[in-house]
């Protein structure tokens, strides 16, 4: 049987004393993110709360005309419910331009568009707020580079990165993410009527599942068919993961020198703190 | 014979031995008011464990004219010293090592020999494997350290206690992985059960000191523990908390259990030897 129950409390002690270690270590006590109304983002920003303190968070929503008003309501709830510091900054009227200039434009590009807008308008707050850009990937998107690259994956940290959306729910749910939220059908929002699991074709509990032996369990491919996975399922999820790598790496450079950054220049991030 | 054993269970400055230095000094201090006979530091707490290329830079030579040992020394008059650093020998070989410090001297140094350089691990690549395990005499006993991925390998507490070690002293710095539904990750129960089985199938003394922290995305568990010749535990440090615990051991459990459980008696070493001959000669 695959299980992918978390022990929540302990998830929760882990994560909230990352974001508070790997922040303080470099001068920081802010954060901010994005918050669209969607569970991930909410349950970045509820363990942001409970490791900084409201004071010290910055819940950002940068809405589309586009998007719709409910997921701009349910952001409102959270953010009175946790006392956060807040601001609006609705993207419209700076990503149209860019939009309405080419006639060819598609669904895609332009969402890509608003994610990297949203990337800019955040890591600007982030100078004046004197916060790091907290992130909201979760495993599941992660694995399958469900993301714009340096759009919304583009972050500090990433505190929910090593959760499969369904314990990203199961820890939402711990910690008090409003039922509404968790129970919403996940979605970019980048057009109306959209939905994550619509476009792709498969739920994420059914997804997760596939993912959790073929990462964490190093099952392979055929051996999950073997336990009863459609072959042309684990296929396409093995395709997308790995199309989408280069979204988790950094961009390669051409060696040239004794020692290169990346190759043999290697030191972590908390180099010296 | 009761000793008072501190474990320091910390977190270390990623690369700043000086950082490191200071707080080992502070702390050595409280153990010793705290009345401790010995304190054990984690692995490499000298300078925190994902070196990388600062491990060279951070590397030290472990005697009287070094400052930073010099000073560790000078501690160790007091009371005895368990610490993690990164050893550069006389031919610029860099090694995990540990250092044990009593009465303003280096009783025994020992060099990481299992370097884990696979998975999330990459030790080979930065250090020298130590090829030696050794017992050594110290004022409470026989004793003998190993470092984190050595007591994964049953070989070298088996062979610490053939060597006459009655207190096995670990240092790790491993990170916390394997969330589940269990309140404690798959990482830290592991490494305690394999703890208490050395001590109750020795009937030895087992103590172990662990990192605290994060380093990047890596946590550390902590979690340090004392087990008694019983496979009993003394003492355990919290999960994840920065803490220096101390606990009293009573030397005479060794008396006590070796006579109920005469393990060590009916060990047949020369059968071992001729078996590993026989194993190592085929082909």
């Amino acid at each position: 049987m695959i299980d992918l129950t978390i022990n929540t409390n302990l998830a929760q002690k882990i994560i909230t004393g990352f974001i508070k270690t790997e922040l303080h270590r470099v001068g920081f006590k802010k954060a901010l993110m994005g918050v669209s109304g969607g569970i991930d983002s909410a349950l970045s920003l509820y363990l942001s709360v409970m490791a900084l303190g409201p004071e010290n968070v910055l819940a950002v929503r940068m809405p589309y005309k586009a998007s719709p008003a409910d997921t701009l309501e349910d952001a409102q709830t959270m953010i009175d419910d946790l006392g956060v510091q807040s601001m609006t900054v609705e993207i419209t009227d700076m990503v149209d331009p860019l939009i309405n200039h080419y006639e060819d434009m598609t669904k895609l590009r332009a969402g890509n568009i608003m994610a990297r807008m949203r990337m800019i308008v955040l890591y600007d707050q982030s100078v004046p707020f004197k916060g790091l850009v907290m992130g909201t990937s979760n495993k599941t998107e992660m694995l399958l580079g469900y993301s714009t690259v340096y759009g919304d994956s583009a972050a500090a940290l990433q505190p929910i990165g090593d959760l499969y959306k369904t314990q990203v729910r199961q820890l939402a749910r711990a910690i008090g993410v409003p039922e509404k939220v968790i129970r919403k059908a996940p979605s970019a929002d980048l057009w109306q009527g959209q939905t994550d699991e619509g476009e792709l074709g498969f739920t994420y509990e059914d997804v997760d599942k596939l993912l959790y032996l073929l990462v964490d369990q190093r099952y392979r491919p055929e051996a999950c068919v073997e336990e009863g996975f459609d072959k042309a399922f684990v296929e396409r999820v093995m395709g997308m993961m790995r199309k989408n790598h280069f979204k988790r790496v950094m961009p390669p450079i051409a060696k040239l020198s004794q020692r290169t950054i990346g190759y043999d220049f290697l030191y972590l991030r908390d180099w010296g703190t | 014979m009761k000793i008072k054993i501190a474990l320091a269970q910390i977190s270390s400055k990623l690369g700043d031995v000086q950082a490191n230095l200071d707080k080992h000094l502070e702390i050595i201090e409280e153990a010793q008011q705290k009345g401790a006979d010995l304190v054990i530091f984690p692995e490499l707490s000298l300078t925190g464990y994902a070196l990388q290329d600062l491990a060279v830079n951070a590397a030290l030579r472990p005697h009287q004219e070094d400052p930073v040992f010099n000073a560790l020394l000078d501690a160790s008059k007091e009371i005895d010293l368990m610490v993690g650093f990164v050893h550069e020998d006389h031919r610029h070989r860099f090694y995990i090592a540990a250092a044990y410090l009593s009465e303003d001297k280096i009783l025994h140094i020992h060099n990481k020999i299992y370097l884990p350089t696979y998975g999330m691990f990459d030790e080979g690549r930065f250090f020298a494997e130590g090829d030696s395990v050794r017992a050594f005499n110290t004022r409470f006993g026989r004793v003998g350290m190993l470092i984190c991925e050595d007591f994964w390998h049953a070989s070298l507490p088996y062979l610490l206690w053939l060597d006459g070690a009655d207190i096995l002293l670990f240092s790790s710095a491993s990170p916390g992985r394997g969330l589940t539904e269990n309140p404690r990750l798959s990482s830290s129960l592991w490494v305690e059960h394999t703890n208490r089985a050395y001590a109750g199938l020795f009937t030895n003394f087992v103590a172990h000191a662990n990192k605290v922290g994060y380093e990047d995305g890596l946590n550390f568990w902590g979690g340090s523990t004392i087990f008694d010749p019983n496979g009993e535990l003394v003492i355990r440090a919290p999960d994840f908390e920065s803490q220096l615990v101390v606990s009293e051991i009573d030397l005479n459990q060794l008396h006590r259990s070796r006579a109920r459980l005469p393990l060590l008696r009916d060990e047949r070493k020369n059968l071992v030897q001729r078996e590993l001959e026989r194993i190592l000669g085929e082909k």
